[in-house]
């Protein structure tokens, strides 16, 4: 009951013609920066800020508008995933596996639908679990130290074999591509610039935006040049937007998984939305009985990672809230806001500034439903955008790429870095080396070592405190299993049946 | 006739940019929303609203390198604008001490001043079996390995210098023995300090006061000449007999080619902003306290710090 009269004091904050308009600009704005190749959520809700400075907003009206737009660029940035094999920023990385196959399979309004509610799901059941569980679920993160962290970084990297490329050991080779990259800037253990040659801008290490860019947007580039523009993956089938039930039934079960994982590594600060979004698919594939169909088109590998992302950043809210350590770059930037706006989190954020957080709950809900509704529409034009020629569309996206990337700190260095990624996109998928790994070695490369380092500095350098305790025990196991595995289970059923319903390319 | 009309107003566009360029501009060396993006803001309204400029600060956000590329562009291509203040803090001069702006110097730039400050904490979880610092830094003396240390800078950095000044004024030789981990940000510090991963966390005021008055954590000092408003019942370091003082302060610097006249123009506008009512809302508003020191006694104080900060970098290893 307290909890329904304080969701009602919440939305009799939220709720008003004026917040309702703020959400609605919100939610299109962040869907736009979200599904824009460059332009992450981070970026958008940072340039957001002075706006809402210069525009006088209250603090209610400005953290409606803000988280609007977080959530707005959550779901937006599956869209250029879908229909370009572009992700539109790091979380939606996951979603191209399978949702650019069924685009070129004429099924991109599907993949967009079952999407779109595969998020709404995610982040809605993560704003309930917010809501309900907020303060017991911050003592998680209490639970977590080095250790932990490392652990459940180590998990990540041992079920990346769980991506399903053919190859196993180029999956490999690209993961230790991305980890030799997070190994650039600032060591944070010495203090010490590794591999930086004396320039600035390498100090803080590579932008995975940057990384993300180049090599999808700007290898597409090279591939569509080198082709006369024949070749180009770019070119999918378009058929007519209905809605799925049938797809939205058989994913209901992959939405709820996606959900479960995103929202457990969106409590711990250390994981964040792509950690969520990665396990929700791989999680996925491992519970699949149609294993194979994965990476080709299968509607439930595009459920559960959205569903996992949008419920990462709804979990990453917890420990922002109520610890006041940010769980991701958003959220990073959406703290900054409520630090200028003179509220600050932590513990005693609920009991204290009860208004300001259930405000905050029902914007959030009210920003979901905005997007849902928003989203079945506007499906229809974002497939019309396939329509236009991919010679205009390209230059187009890789242009908006450059001045998104520019945008992130001002400076042309970052554009050239971007190209050369650009290069190695290239190099890479002509010796069918997935791109994928490479990202997830330099998002969760520099996490995990910092971590690893940190547990050393902490036990002396003893390895066995790596174990100790029975958190990192447990991630421990898993991450065994789950490397492990597969190895099985190959040999058990050695020779899969052939999938009725998968659809070659 | 169009085309003259078109001329005339392509003209007047111009002039009209003009005079924007020509307004004061204050760059923020990250992203907006952190500690230097607030410091320009607030100082740019304000010298707007007390009358000091004559039309609204530019506020332009400059990130990369921690500042570096900031510093880099202001000493090599803007080194004589009089238009023109950096948001600076201590992370400012650690960096600079450490030479990690590629080669640049303190001495390229003029410091202008400081208005507020984040005084430093050391802080226990309030299960710890530390009661003060006098305990904390018996156990640290007695056995080095059994207390560690966790701070939002990475090692080297300015959470890091607290305990180990501290340390060295309790009279530790070998202050590379002082255990410390860098982590994302001093609420996380606090996170892995009440969690038990760590024994005690150094960070800045600010970042603090929502676990000090949850009672999770037990502030043992805070690192300031004297007790800070509002925290009467938190002893400073100095009162328990370590002459320590390390806040993190907020002010600018200017470019290093301006003439004096244009140098002590800036000092006078700056200490109008840090007696105005404005400064003094914006400042209890975001837990700073009162941490004023402008002109040349601010660069004396700048190059005592600085020179501390190269010593004990160079013991620990972060420079030669």
């Amino acid at each position: 009951m307290d909890i329904l009269s304080n969701l009602a004091m919440g939305f009799s904050i939220a709720l008003s013609p004026w917040s309702l308009m703020l959400a609605v600009i919100g939610c299109f704005i962040g869907t736009i920066v979200g599904a824009l190749p460059g332009l992450g959520p981070a970026n958008g809700v940072a340039l957001l800020i002075p706006i809402t400075f210069s525009m006088g907003l209250d603090a209610m009206s400005a953290l409606v508008l803000l988280t609007s737009v977080y959530y707005g660029a959550m779901y937006g940035g599956r869209i250029s995933s879908i229909l370009l094999n572009i992700p539109g920023d790091e979380p939606a990385m996951m979603t191209t596996l399978d949702g650019y196959p069924m685009a070129r399979q004429g099924r991109a309004g599907e993949a967009l639908v079952v999407s779109g509610v595969a998020s709404f799901v995610g982040a809605f059941l993560a704003t309930i679990g917010l809501m309900l569980l907020a303060p017991v679920l911050s003592r998680v993160a209490y639970q977590f130290g080095p250790a932990e962290y490392f652990a459940l970084y180590l998990l990540a990297f041992c079920t990346l074999g769980g991506l399903g490329s053919n190859n196993q050991a180029k999956s490999a080779l690209a993961a230790l591509i991305g980890l030799g990259i997070a190994m650039i800037g600032l060591d944070k253990t010495t203090g010490m610039p590794r591999f930086t040659f004396g320039e600035l801008h390498l100090m803080d290490g590579i932008d995975f935006l940057v990384a993300i860019v180049g090599l999808f947007a700007v290898s597409e580039v090279f591939f569509f040049i080198e082709s006369h523009g024949k070749n180009s993956a770019i070119g999918v089938v378009l058929d007519k937007v209905t809605i799925p039930w049938k797809a939205l039934r058989h994913t209901t079960g992959a939405m709820l998984r996606g959900t479960g994982i995103g929202f457990v590594a969106g409590i711990l600060p250390g994981a964040g939305a792509s950690l969520g979004s990665f396990l929700a698919y791989v999680a996925e594939k491992a519970v699949a009985k149609d294993k194979d169909s994965f990476g080709k088109g299968n509607v439930r590998g595009v459920a559960a990672p959205e569903a996992g992302n949008n419920a990462a950043a709804g979990g990453a809210l917890i420990p922002m809230l109520t610890l006041g350590v940010p769980g991701s770059g958003t959220t990073a930037v959406l703290l900054a806001l409520l630090l200028t706006l003179n509220i600050t989190p932590g513990p005693l954020l609920f009991t204290e500034r009860p208004e300001v957080v259930w405000g905050l709950i029902a914007a959030l809900l009210i920003a979901n439903i905005v997007l849902l509704i928003m989203n079945v529409p506007m499906v229809k034009i974002f497939v019309k955008i396939l329509s236009v020629p991919s010679h205009i569309l390209l230059p187009g996206v890789t242009m908006v790429a450059f001045v998104g990337i520019y945008s992130l700190t001002g400076s042309t260095f970052d554009m050239q870095l971007m190209v050369a990624f650009g290069i190695l996109g290239y190099v890479c998928r002509k010796l069918d080396i997935p791109t994928v790994p490479i990202i997830l070695g330099i998002l969760l490369g520099n996490a995990m070592e910092d971590n690893l380092r940190r547990a050393m500095v902490l036990s002396n350098g003893d390895w066995t405190y790596l174990f100790s305790s029975s958190v990192s025990t447990g991630l421990w196991i898993a991450a065994i299993v789950g490397f492990l595995a597969p190895i099985f289970l190959r040999r058990f059923l050695k020779r899969p049946e052939v999938q009725p319903e998968a659809i070659g390319d | 006739m169009t085309r003259l009309t078109l001329s005339a107003l392509s003209l007047g566009a111009l002039a009209a940019l003009a005079v924007p360029a020509a307004a004061t501009e204050c760059i923020a060396p990250a992203n907006p929303g952190g500690g230097w993006d607030f410091t320009c803001r607030q100082i740019g309204r304000i010298l707007y609203e007390i009358g000091e400029v004559p039309a609204p600060v530019v506020v332009t956000n400059m990130a990369g390198a921690g500042g570096g590329v900031a510093y880099a562009n202001v000493v090599n291509e803007r080194n004589t604008d009089e238009d023109l203040i950096v948001a600076a803090s201590s992370a400012t001069t650690t960096r600079l001490a450490q030479n990690a702006f590629g080669g640049a110097t303190a001495d390229q730039v003029r410091f202008v001043g400081s208005i507020g400050g984040d005084p430093g904490v050391i802080v226990v979880a309030n299960d710890s079996p530390y009661q003060s610092l006098n305990d904390l830094v018996d156990a640290v003396l007695a056995d080095p390995g059994s207390v560690a240390f966790a701070g939002g800078s990475a090692v080297g950095g300015f959470d890091h210098m607290k305990p180990l000044q501290i340390l060295r004024a309790a009279g530790l030789e070998d202050i590379r023995q002082v255990r410390y981990i860098g982590v994302d940000g001093g609420a996380d510090a606090i996170t892995q300090t009440v969690g038990g991963f760590t024994q005690a966390m150094t960070g800045d005021m600010s970042e603090i006061v929502g676990f000090v008055r949850s009672g999770e954590v037990r502030v043992l000092a805070v690192l300031t000449e004297e007790r800070v408003p509002g925290f009467e019942d938190i002893p400073t370091a100095r009162e328990q007999g370590y002459d320590v003082v390390a806040v993190n302060w907020r002010g600018i610097y200017v470019p290093g080619g301006i003439s004096d006249d244009a140098f002590h123009a800036w000092a006078d506008r700056l200490t109008a902003v840090a007696n105005s009512e404005q400064w003094q809302e914006a400042m209890v508003a975001n837990g700073l306290a009162p941490f004023t020191r402008v002109g040349d006694e601010f660069q004396t104080w700048i190059d005592g710090v600085i020179a501390q900060t190269q010593e004990l970098s160079r013991e620990i290893g972060v420079i030669q």
